[in-house]
């Protein structure tokens, strides 16, 4: 049982007003909140021991490069990586896709195939479109069904021989969709293709093990599960990272230097060009011990029970419509009200003190398949409760009544 | 022609009488909903300024030596703002609209919609209209 009242004062934000009104915190997709436990070891780093990593012969450097390093053991243990270098941390789970997508670019040629899904982010798809223009190799894209899950049927008819790399998020952001990434994983491996997996959306409800999954690549950041903005990771198996060539050059990344010749660095600090973000690194360990305290179990048994509370509820008011009906879904829900735009609706949930996100949550292949401008997207995190469930029904049917 | 700085006063004494967030918010709904703002022929692709969230058209033709602007929304409260700016900027000389302000919303507890992060299309639009001024004053000198 999750104890929500001790975790609620957990989050010093949660006690705050917007518009006059209590906060009722309902954008978890976009980013989530910050725990005290995690923010007492930002302030930390920055009091007791701030330091350049991994060269400093000096005290502060060296429990700086410590931590960092604890943490990455923490990340490795948490996603049952079986090496702690098969973690590189990096900015976000955008800069761990274009990592992969750039070491892509020596390894694809003319005819290649690289598969992406319909549910993508579509900031996620344009790495992909920038490879294969300067490849030659080809984009497939698995479609999507009315529910919102992917057609299974026509992604064993994309595979092939020519097929090198499948990329699928693990969750979609827009809808909440848990795509079959067992399967699609297996299948990938019989053509031969190596798999990629947007993380960012599943993290935060479920602890992916990446040997059982055998996946080749996941991604994904620390902002969705309690850490902070601009660090994420790239896990990948050790003879894929070593076949990639180093993203970015710069220090950390080299073993040696001549002008004639560098040679690089092992795993994972190929990858880690320059000054990493040091206190991100650290937070992001903070944020995994903080969440699995609690335990990923609970944390979705827990938020499935918000779900399903506000689906029952939202589907309760005449002209309301949720996209993205699978049966296998995070707590996410998409909806609109018929003949009212998405972005009135937030608007006036903002005034009530209620925060979701409005738009086309950076999937507009999505919005276009359901010919739509956009949708509302209340997202529910284990430190959210029955009552703002509550509240953003009452806010929801008090929008429709302003605006109808 | 009442001029724009006397315009905006009636307006900041309109919304002065709304109790609450409401009742302003009620107003511009209700002035988004009844007010035919553009002709069906003016809602091009030409004239989109594309925010992230809403959709807003704006199309200017000069008469006599004033600036006639019409515009339209797919939000309706972004359709209510536009309304009000129309009333502000609409058939006013290109010299007046590039000397008028926009301080008024921030009075009338609608500045949250003209901050860059709403992506509603309204920075834009302000944008075009002061834009529209400037093509028209230099046409008419």
């Amino acid at each position: 049982m999750l104890d929500i009242k001790k975790i609620r004062q957990d989050f010093p934000i949660l006690n705050r007003e917007v518009n006059g009104k209590p906060l009722v915190y309902l954008d978890n997709a976009a980013t989530s909140q910050t725990p005290q436990q995690v923010i007492d070891v930002i302030v930390d780093y920055y009091s007791n021991y701030n330091a350049n990593i991994h060269r400093g012969v000096h005290s502060l450097s060296q429990e700086a490069t410590d931590k960092y390093e604890e943490a990455r053991l923490k990340i490795q243990h948490h996603f049952n990586a079986k090496h702690a270098y098969e973690i590189i941390l990096t900015s976000g789970t955008t800069e761990s896709i274009n990592l992969v997508a750039h070491g892509f670019g020596s390894l694809l040629e003319k005819g290649d195939e690289i598969i992406v899904s319909a549910l993508e982010h579509h900031s996620n798809i344009v790495p992909w479109q920038m490879l294969c223009e300067k490849t030659g190799a080809t984009l497939k894209v698995i479609p999507m069904t009315q529910e919102g899950e992917l057609d299974m049927s026509t992604y064993a008819d994309l595979l092939s021989a020519k097929t090198k790399l499948v990329f699928v998020n693990h969750i979609s952001n827009a809808l909440g969709t848990i795509n079959p990434i067992e399967s699609i994983i297996e299948q990938a491996h019989k053509a031969g293709a190596a798999v990629l997996l947007d993380g960012a959306q599943a993290c935060p409800h479920i602890k992916p093990d990446v040997q059982a999954l055998d996946v080749d690549f996941y991604v994904t950041s620390a902002h969705k599960i309690c850490g902070p903005t601009g660090v994420g990771m790239l896990y990948g198996k050790q003879e894929w990272l070593e076949k990639l060539p180093p993203y970015q050059g710069g220090g950390e990344m080299i073993a040696t230097v001549s002008f004639e010749k560098t040679t690089y660095a092992g795993l994972p600090h190929k990858f880690e060009a320059g000054t990493p973000n040091i206190c991100g690194g650290i937070a992001f360990g903070a944020a995994l011990d903080y969440m699995n305290a609690i335990g990923f179990d609970t944390i979705a048994a827990y938020e499935n029970e918000l779900l399903d509370y506000a689906t029952q509820e939202l589907l309760k008011i005449e002209g309301l419509k949720i996209y993205g009906t699978s049966k296998n879904k995070t707590s996410v829900i998409s909806f609109n009200l018929e003949g009212i735009h998405p972005y009135d609706v937030g608007t006036l949930l903002d005034k009530m003190g209620i925060a979701v996100r409005t738009g086309h949550h950076c999937a507009q292949p999505i919005m276009a398949f359901y010919n739509i401008p956009g949708t509302i997207r209340a997202s529910f995190a284990f430190y959210n409760t029955k009552a703002e469930v509550e509240a953003l029904i009452t806010g929801v049917k008090k929008a429709k009544m302003m605006l109808s | 022609m009442q001029s724009i700085k006397d315009i905006q006063a009636d307006i900041i004494d309109e919304f002065s009488m709304f109790e609450d967030w409401e009742e302003r918010y009620q107003y511009m709904i209700d002035l988004g909903k009844t007010l035919p703002l553009i002709s069906q022929e003016f809602k091009t692709e030409e004239n989109i300024i594309k925010g992230c969230q809403s959709k807003v058209w704006v199309h200017a033709e000069i008469e006599n030596t004033n600036i006639v602007f019409t515009a339209d929304s797919d939000a309706i409260i972004t359709k209510g703002i536009i309304a009000i700016l129309i009333r502000v900027f609409s058939n006013q000389s290109p010299a007046a609209i590039l000397e008028a302000n926009t301080d008024f919303i921030d009075q009338i507890g609608l500045k949250e919609h003209l901050s860059a992060t709403r992506a509603n299309g309204l920075v834009s639009m302000i944008k075009q209209i002061k834009m529209y001024a400037i093509a028209y004053q230099a046409q008419l000198n």
